[in-house]
């Protein structure tokens, strides 16, 4: 019960995009089109599903204060937590490489869609900040963080499919000239995110 | 109506190009179609032939809007009176209504034609005919004590920011008139929502128990066992379905009657205006709800009673009919697709029902449902044609 309210929450009420306002720069640029935009979606899923539970295993056994203890009682006053933006950060590249080779190899279509923004998931705020979060609400299990993890990407998913529907349905629309392209999508997230505050202040 | 075509055909020269007002052809344009079936025909593009064109459209939606309008002008009077406890005739029920409610009908109209004016002079396009609905629907959907000068900048922000930027009619991808009231809902929470915004107590003071919630309201606290204006518990729960259905209850202004909803629905279907698949998968959805609801409330969250309030009644209370008749079923910001509208209408009423029972923060689920529903509707559109083209692919590769 408690992981699917994890779920939930991370999917909807503390939505990446809507919620926080993590991850925009592939969000606007990756979201022409459907297809590239799933694409992404499910990288992010991939990349956040895998990194959290890695990273979380990192603050827990390593970086934490008292963390170290499993190694030796001696270390049990270390705290390695100054380290923990280079190592979320390490293993997230090495994560997106990992996922770069898979799509080079099972789509290539897509990988050539998706151009730069694919190894740049690495930078990608939603993922750090997956990370982060996770350290901050100090989930209690390697079940919740994983939980969590894949929540935020389907979250993010979602926002970035819907975007891309909605961009691709405006194509043909009359918009004013100086909003064409980036300025209409800024205010599409706009209101989006009115629609997405249907669930903010639901408490699981 | 001679003499009107005699007027207008004598002006047209000076608003033709060349003229003297050639800036403003869009405004002489839209007057003269308004009154008028236009000499036009389609210059590119498909040709149809058809009787009905967008202002008809428009104009029999607010044909259908009228029912409800006419009924929340007298309810209007109706809770002021009976929550002062005062004896009125049914004149002065419709005067102070009206008193109410013209003002605002004239606010949200002014400032929404006038913005789209604006735009199409500067955009030399011909003025559409959409505001017509969204600035009869917002009133509608505001309570009725809400300052004017609200109302005028909510209507200037949802035309421009909800349509007019998207290019205007047709155009926009979430609900106008609901776009205004989320601004406001947001923007001004204590003048929409609440128990003081209602009913208008002005001018003496209101009866003993008289607390001007809404049932939406009473329905967290004290789950089924709802009152009326004046404090006094109804004598089943027959009276008060009966009291809601009939519209006699608290509400923004055009939202309490199910009845005159129900009619303005019947005008909508008759004309084929409004899809079918919309509303009534939009009901379907909220009974679904309510019925889970129902079912595990008692057995799981004994301590809530709004869970245990019938699925028939939830769905007579609040704004959930409004909603579901007049605004999901907006051709623009619906799914497009047959099967699509299915999806679309029951996910509307299933987060209605959910969101008004589970949020705390919002009383009443319709109005954000349905604009999250109209930002999924091009996904769910998106899936439903590729879905198409899969199971067409399937066959070609079989046969």
């Amino acid at each position: 019960m408690e992981s699917l309210n994890i779920f939930v929450k991370s999917i909807f009420i503390d939505n990446m995009i809507f919620a926080y306002f993590l991850g925009m720069c592939s969000y606007l640029a990756v979201s022409k089109t459907v297809k590239t935009a799933v694409g992404l979606g499910a990288a992010v899923i991939f990349v956040l599903g895998i990194t959290v539970p890695i990273n979380y295993l990192l603050e827990n056994y390593v970086l934490k204060e008292g963390a170290l203890q499993w190694v030796d009682p001696s270390l049990a006053s270390v705290d390695l937590s100054f380290l923990s933006f280079i190592m979320f950060i390490a293993v997230i590249a090495s994560m997106v490489q990992l996922v770069e080779m898979i799509v080079e190899k099972f789509a290539p279509a897509l990988y050539g869609a998706l151009g730069i923004f694919l190894p740049l998931i690495a930078v990608n705020c939603s993922i750090l900040g997956g990370a982060l979060f996770m350290q901050e609400r100090q989930y209690t299990s390697i079940g919740d963080a994983t939980v969590f993890g894949l929540g935020s990407g389907v979250g993010w998913f979602l926002a970035i499919v819907a975007i891309a529907a909605i961009r691709e349905k405006i194509r043909y629309s009359n918009v004013p000239a100086p909003l064409r392209g980036l300025g209409i999508t800024f205010i599409i997230t706009g209101l989006m995110g009115i629609g997405f505050m249907a669930f903010m202040g639901i408490e699981l | 109506m001679k003499a009107l075509e005699n007027l207008l055909d004598k002006i047209k020269p000076s608003f033709e190009k060349g003229g003297k007002f050639e800036k403003f052809y869009p405004v002489y344009d839209a007057l003269e179609t308004f009154a008028f079936v236009p000499d036009h025909t389609t210059s590119k593009g498909a040709h149809i032939r058809d009787a009905i064109d967008l202002k008809r459209t428009m104009f029999m939606v607010i044909v259908a809007m009228v029912p409800a309008l006419l009924f929340g002008i007298y309810n209007t009077g109706y809770q002021h009176f009976t929550a002062l406890g005062m004896d009125a005739s049914f004149g002065e029920m419709v005067g102070f209504g009206l008193w109410k409610v013209l003002p605002l009908i004239i606010v949200s109209y002014g400032v929404g034609l006038g913005v789209e004016f604006i735009f199409c002079i500067i955009k030399g396009h011909a003025i559409n005919e959409g505001f017509l609905v969204s600035g009869m629907l917002i009133p509608l959907i505001m309570p009725m004590d809400i300052p004017l000068w609200m109302v005028a900048v909510a209507t200037a922000f949802a035309v421009l920011i909800g349509k007019e930027v998207f290019g205007g009619t047709g155009m926009n991808i979430v609900n106008v008139a609901l776009t205004a009231r989320a601004f406001l809902f947001f923007a001004y929470p204590t003048k929409m929502s609440g128990n003081k915004v209602w009913v208008n107590t002005d001018g003496g003071t209101a009866v003993d128990g008289y607390t001007g919630e809404t049932l939406l309201s009473q329905a967290i606290e004290q789950g089924a066992a709802f009152t009326d204006i004046t404090g006094k518990l109804y004598g089943s729960i027959d009276d008060s379905f009966m009291a809601s259905f009939l519209g006699f209850i608290p509400g923004s202004i055009g939202e309490t009657s199910t009845l005159a909803i129900l009619i303005g629905a019947v005008i909508l279907l008759a004309t084929g205006i409004a899809s079918w698949r919309i509303i009534l998968s939009g009901l379907i959805g909220g009974a679904v709800m309510g019925l889970i609801f129902n079912f595990i409330g008692p057995a799981y969250f004994p301590d809530n009673l709004y869970l245990q309030v019938p699925w028939w009644h939830q769905l007579v209370m609040g704004g959930f009919m409004f909603g579901v008749v007049f605004m999901a079923t907006d051709p623009v910001t619906a799914a497009q697709t047959e099967r699509g509208k299915i999806i679309y209408g029951f996910l509307i009423g299933l987060l209605a029902i959910l969101i008004r029972v589970v949020n705390p923060a919002y009383p009443e689920g319709i109005m954000m449902a349905i604009l999250f529903m109209n930002v999924m509707a091009p996904t769910i559109d998106h899936y439903v044609v590729q879905a198409n083209i899969n199971k067409r692919l399937k066959r070609l590769k079989t046969a």
